[in-house]
């Protein structure tokens, strides 16, 4: 909740923000999936045993997850430009800052349904003891949770669930700046296929001044990138996220991602000279007024075909 | 010799999510994956509608490395819900092999 900090966010309320950490987990996620790639088909993983045991008394995770602050820092400005997103289209929210808990979008995908169940009853109770009616959500994997599955698990569920994108574009907020540059976007499998979040961002997007180059593979027909079995396969992960970056970079050198996962998998993967940001930060630029321009963004597009036809490589 | 388990047949048909009996094992499933695993999902579901146990937990890394990304359902011409269906295959293994869960 170090993001929300200054920011004057009232707690709770009938309409609330809610990350589900997923953001904010991030860099530890990274640093464990690399630290775990290291070791993948080598045989300290026979010893692993031992460190399930020995994790009972000291937490060794907790080293194999250790981040940089800077790293911490960009994800939080990611949250802090949403919120600012939010307020400049005249949206009234709280947030339940400490009490927000984790949705359990990982135990439900890897089906480990009982704790699941326990931990989307505990959600549930949450938003119902602070009286919580409407659900902004961040990421897809939180929306999806929200919006789609808890319904099929809990009997007394009745939250109105928006991911902030969605309720941006039902706002269409004036934009401040033109932003006039070229973007890939690389959709998300969840919003696509999951939860038809597909015009909104483009929406947003054009709005503010953006060619969109959409990869052959995009919109409901999107490639995964990888993440979700980076913790179990992380070498396969990285193939699937080469795969993708290669796709993306095919049709750009600015690519724009809009959940979390999707965004640390492509940086991971990415080719020399791609720059890889959330979609919120080319958003808060257009339609917040005093915001900056994304550091560094390509105001021309500039494509790998292209600079190869240029040099006569390709026809 | 394979060997059909009716136990592991009721379990699935009990979990009342797993269904697969629409396949048509057309095989654009198997086209599409992005894991590029030429096992999922169509031959797994055989396994699981004939009730052959053994060789579904010969394949437990197949299954927990579905990247449950939707391109294959979505694009299912027999509507089969690929994705529940292998949440289903990775709840039972994680009562049946790894204790996870009450069984």
């Amino acid at each position: 909740m170090a993001w929300a900090r200054g920011l004057d966010i009232p707690f709770g309320g009938e309409t609330v923000l809610y990350t589900g950490h997923m953001y904010q987990l991030i860099p530890s996620i990274t640093t464990m999936a690399t630290s775990l790639e290291r070791f993948e088909n080598s045989w300290i993983t026979r010893f692993f045993a031992i460190g399930r045991v020995l994790n009972r008394a000291i937490n060794i995770s907790r080293f194999m997850a250790l981040t940089h602050q800077p790293e911490k820092r960009a994800y939080n400005t990611i949250l802090r430009n949403i919120t600012r997103l939010l307020r400049a289209s005249g949206v009234d929210f709280g947030y339940l800052f400490a009490e927000e808990l984790y949705s359990g979008a990982l135990l439900h995908d890897q089906g480990v349904d009982e704790v699941f169940t326990t931990q989307a009853r505990r959600v549930s109770a949450l938003l119902q003891k602070n009286g919580v009616r409407q659900v902004i959500t961040v990421d897809p994997h939180t929306t999806n949770m929200f919006r789609s599955v808890y319904r099929t698990v809990l009997n007394e569920y009745r939250v109105e669930v928006k991911s902030y994108l969605e309720l941006l574009a039902e706002r269409d907020p004036d934009c401040v700046r033109q932003l006039d540059l070229d973007l890939v976007i690389h959709d998300s499998c969840i919003y696509a296929r999951y939860e038809e979040v597909v015009d909104q961002p483009r929406e947003l997007l054009r709005k503010a001044g953006v060619r969109i180059h959409d990869p052959e593979l995009s919109g409901r027909l999107t490639h995964c990138c990888g993440g979700p079995i980076e913790s179990l396969f992380p070498g396969k992960a990285q193939e699937i996220a080469n795969k993708r970056t290669e796709q993306l970079a095919d049709c750009g050198d600015s690519v724009t991602t809009m959940c979390p996962i999707c965004m640390a998998n492509i940086k991971r993967a990415s080719i020399r000279g791609l720059k890889v940001r959330d979609i919120s930060e080319y958003l808060v630029a257009a339609y917040c007024p005093g915001a900056s321009r994304p550091q560094g963004y390509a105001r021309n597009h500039s494509s790998r075909k292209n600079q190869f036809r240029e040099r006569g490589l390709v026809s | 010799m394979m060997k059909v388990n009716p136990d592991f047949l009721e379990a699935t048909k009990l979990a009342d999510r797993f269904n697969a009996s629409a396949c048509i094992n057309c095989g654009s499933c198997t086209a599409l994956c992005p894991m590029g695993i030429n096992l999922l999902p169509r031959r797994l579901f055989r396994y699981v509608l004939m009730g052959l146990e053994r060789k579904v937990l010969e394949n437990i890394p197949s299954i927990y490395s579905c990247l449950l990304c939707k391109m294959c359902e979505d694009n299912c011409p027999a509507e089969v819900p690929i994705v529940e269906n292998i949440r289903v295959l990775r709840t039972y293994v994680n009562k049946k092999w790894y204790g996870l869960e009450r069984s």
